[in-house]
């Protein structure tokens, strides 16, 4: 730890531990946070992020520790009481109600009476004061999710918080939103705000960020200048070990194609739910092919479309090595080399109270007579494939057969994605396919994309991660509102590209990717 | 100090066994709490009700025909509820049955021979199935809750009955009672003592339900639908086929212990007619563990309850309606024990 100033914390967390039952989540950790600081919260999913913050907010109690505002001993009985001592919190899921207006949400965040006219009107003027722009009469069911932030970080800037707590806050942002957010932030800093910004994007942090500190299984393994470290030198910190980069593979994708969508449109199937709008792609053999886009642009129903668990209006909308699979179902499809890995592990990728090998059944019944034939499920070649699976992708596990919901995120990714890879597939769909995963785990899995591809399939990725799609992809394409823009070269393109394409302006887009060899990319 | 509930990171196998005997010592606790208010002595009460039933051959014979329809109809509903199907209305399926199997002596009284045997009894298969039809229809069309649809159409059924065997169906000799035509010869199932054909028709539901639920692929589908519909649907198992698989064969298999109840036991179709088999193989279902094999046991227990109600009228003089409260304690117990099964119970001092 680095020596006490003489300036007095804003916030200092002393030896703080929480245990849950027999599982310590935060053990002994030491924080100190200063006003006006940056200060990074850095850490693997599991590693007692969350669980430290929420008793900062009071949402947690501590089991043992103490903790101090501007250098007194206090407790923080609830979330209340720490918007009071000036603590506000933006968390990665929002709470807000879809069907009221901005300012109404706002409003019921706030004591004191309704006006909501004076209120509309503060919003309005400290919005564009601190270039969030906000017009409080939207309903939030027609907002972006980066305009929903807006909202929860416009309702903590009223209540003039000392320390801004912000969990993840880019993950949902376009990079154009997230330049706007760190403007925000930095100017939040400069007038002397505290901000404790959890992350696991290091450019970020190593960007906005003036302290880190990291957590590794409950524990503060160091508190360093993220300015002063390199990418590798923190993500070491947070592993506690080298994550091998994933090998790159070759260049040229020169296979035929093996998976195509021809002019795709699917009506909404619901009122939470996105059109498909002409979507064509083809992804050849022995190439990853990723579409970027911000969640809820119609990446689950393009999944859903893909795997057969809608089907299309007609054959060629989908063709699976040259054959019409449109309006064949997902069992079909995977009997012809297909195989799918959804976002939603738990509920849709794996049925969550069914033992490992039983979850095998799930997605090989059909096209494996080891695991099923005459109507009959055959148990033990179910769980000679799980332990394969297991194996192969070490998945760590408490006794032999868990059911799936006792793995930990990470370990059941490992598996799910293992068990289609198992399969040895021509075409993977995987849509989300390190979605609150661990370094280690989406390290793996992402090597194991790529050698699939090398090995021939065709892999086509969906991901919010864009370190992820420029980490593995050969081309990019870019999911908005249910539309897919051309696809690109992943070399010829930039997060600016991608951020445009995201915020539907395609055109800038093209004519960036078009004076692309002119004047280079942005830095 | 507080009592928290924690949620388990697995299921208890052991409490899926274990809740349905807490249950039972619930309500065997409760029950001599309802005796002693009654004015009964407990202990005096409980044996009446639980022991005396079992002491004597024809008792244990009468034990196992009341078991029959519980069993044959509670292994259905079981299938159907792992399903995430909820068959409230077996009792309107079960009287259907009973319903289109004394057609046959109505109106073909001469027709004689195994034919007519098979012939009723696949009338009771017939009336439960379309039956269950209707609301699986309902729900796989429209998505209307099956729950309500089903139960109301109990009711809808009930008088369909009564009409029927008041009206077009009565035996013009039975001085105005509102019953049929006595059925003679190969209309009434063989029997042994008091167990008819109808026992065996649940052993075998039962035991090939059981292989179907564990061994084969449709059980595992029927298991994943209940469990998760979206994973299901990943893994190309159809909900609406589904739907419809689960409600023909509780709806079947109601049907056709209505048939039995009627060729077995009646022997003739008589209003009102409201045996509540239907209504109490749902506990049956549950106490089972939705276990094919376990509804057997269930089963057994819920038959002595309705024998426990007569005993108890009889020997202690209170009315037979102590069998419905014994029957809804357990059910009460049961869901709550079933919590158990998911989640511990711990002590927590304040942090």
């Amino acid at each position: 730890m680095k020596s006490v100033p003489a300036q007095t914390p804003l916030l200092e967390a002393r030896k703080l531990t929480k245990t849950f039952g027999a599982l310590t989540a935060n053990d002994a950790v030491d924080l100190v946070v200063r006003e006006g600081e940056i200060h990074a919260l850095l850490g693997e999913n599991g590693a007692g992020k969350s669980t430290l913050v929420k008793m900062l907010y009071g949402a947690l109690q501590p089991t043992s520790g103490a903790l101090f505002w501007k250098g007194e001993a206090i407790a923080i009985a609830n979330p209340a009481a720490a918007r009071v001592l000036g603590i506000g919190m933006v968390f990665q899921h929002f709470s807000l109600f879809e069907a009221l207006t901005a300012v109404e949400n706002i409003a019921l965040a706030l004591p004191g009476d309704f006006d909501l006219a004076a209120l509309s009107q503060r919003i309005t003027t400290l919005s564009a004061d601190y270039g969030l722009p906000l017009q409080p009469s939207a309903t939030i069911a027609d907002l972006s999710v980066g305009e929903r932030q807006r909202v929860e970080i416009v309702r903590c800037l009223l209540q003039n918080p000392k320390l801004l707590i912000l969990d993840e806050p880019t993950s949902v942002l376009t990079p154009q939103e997230a330049e706007q957010l760190f403007i925000t932030l930095k100017r939040l800093a400069a007038e002397g705000c505290a901000i404790l910004y959890i992350s696991h994007r290091l450019e970020e942090v190593r960007r906005i960020c003036q302290r880190a500190t990291i957590l590794r299984q409950g524990r503060v393994v160091a508190a360093c200048d993220p300015r002063r470290e390199t990418p590798a030198s923190l993500a070491r910190l947070m592993v506690g070990g080298d994550i091998h980069a994933v090998r790159a593979h070759r260049d040229e994708a020169a296979g035929p194609v093996r998976l195509k969508v021809n002019e795709l449109s699917l009506p909404p199937d619901g009122p939470f739910s996105v059109a498909l709008k002409d979507i064509s792609l083809a992804v050849r053999g022995g190439e990853v092919f990723c579409i970027a886009g911000v969640a809820g642009n119609g990446q689950s129903e393009l999944f859903d479309a893909l795997s057969g668990e809608r089907l299309a209006d007609y054959g060629h909308a989908v063709e699976i090595d040259d054959q019409p699979a449109g309006r064949h179902g997902v069992n079909w499809r995977r009997r012809h080399g297909a195989a799918f890995v959804p976002e939603e592990r738990l509920g849709h990728g794996a049925v969550p109270m069914f033992h490992l090998s039983d979850n095998v059944v799930l997605t090989r019944h059909a096209v494996d007579a080891t695991v099923a034939a005459n109507r009959r499920v055959l148990r033990p070649g179910a769980r000679a494939i799980a332990d394969r699976v297991i194996a192969a992708f070490d998945v760590r596990k408490g006794k032999p057969d868990p059911e799936a919901r006792a793995l930990s995120g990470g370990n059941l990714q490992k598996y799910v994605v293992g068990r289609e890879m198992d399969r040895n597939p021509g075409v993977l769909v995987v849509n989300q396919p390190t979605w609150g995963v661990d370094a280690g785990a989406a390290a793996t899995i992402r090597q194991a994309l790529v050698d699939l591809a090398t090995r021939g399939a065709a892999v086509l990725v969906i991901s919010q991660d864009l370190d992820e799609i420029f980490e593995i992809a050969d081309r990019i394409a870019v999911i908005a509102r249910g539309e897919l823009s051309e696809a690109h070269a992943a070399r010829e393109m930039t997060p600016e590209m991608i951020g445009l394409y995201m915020a539907g302006m395609a055109e800038a887009a093209e004519a960036q990717a078009a004076g692309e060899g002119s004047h280079g990319p942005h830095p | 100090m507080a009592l928290i509930l924690e949620r388990r990171v697995e299921r208890a196998r052991k409490w899926m066994w274990l809740s349905p005997l807490l249950a039972l010592a619930l309500t065997v606790v409760a029950g001599a709490i309802i005796f002693a208010l009654a004015g009964v002595n407990p202990l005096h009460g409980l044996y009446t009700y639980f022991i005396s039933p079992l002491m004597d051959g024809w008792d244990r014979e009468k034990l196992i025909a009341k078991a029959a329809p519980l069993v044959l109809i509670g292994v259905g509903l079981a299938v159907a509820y792992t399903a995430n199907v909820w068959n409230i209305g077996a009792e309107g399926q079960f009287v259907a049955g009973a319903l289109l199997a004394g057609l046959v002596p109505v109106f073909l009284p001469a027709w004689q021979g195994p034919s007519v045997m098979a012939a009723m009894l696949l009338l009771g298969v017939i009336g439960g199935l379309a039956w269950a039809m209707v609301p699986a229809l309902l729900r796989a069309r429209f998505h209307a809750n099956e729950i309500l649809t089903s139960l109301m159409l109990v009711y809808v059924m009930r008088l369909a009955y009564d009409w029927a065997v008041r009206g077009p169906l009565r035996d013009p000799q039975a001085m105005n009672f509102p019953k049929t035509v006595r059925f003679e010869g190969w209309q009434v199932l063989p029997a042994w003592g008091e167990i008819h054909l109808g026992a065996a028709f649940a052993l075998v539901a039962a035991l090939v339900l059981y292989v179907v639920m564990v061994k084969m692929l449709k059980g595992f589908e029927l298991r994943a639908l209940g469990s998760s519909p979206r994973a299901a649907r990943f893994a190309g198992f159809s909900e609406h086929r589904a739907i419809y698989f689960v409600f023909a064969v509780s709806g079947a298999l109601a049907g056709l212990a209505g048939a039995c109840d009627v060729m077995g036991v009646s022997r003739q179709l008589q209003a009102p007619y409201e045996p509540n088999y239907g209504f109490v193989a749902i506990i049956v279902a549950f106490l089972g563990r939705l276990n094919p094999v376990g509804v057997i046991f269930a089963g057994l227990l819920l038959a002595l309850s309705y024998m426990g109600g007569e005993t108890a009228k009889v020997t202690l003089g209170i009315s037979d309606n102590i069998a419905k409260v014994f029957q809804g304690m357990l059910l009460i117990f049961i869901l709550a024990c079933d919590t158990l099964i998911l989640y511990r119970i711990r002590w927590q001092g304040r942090a």
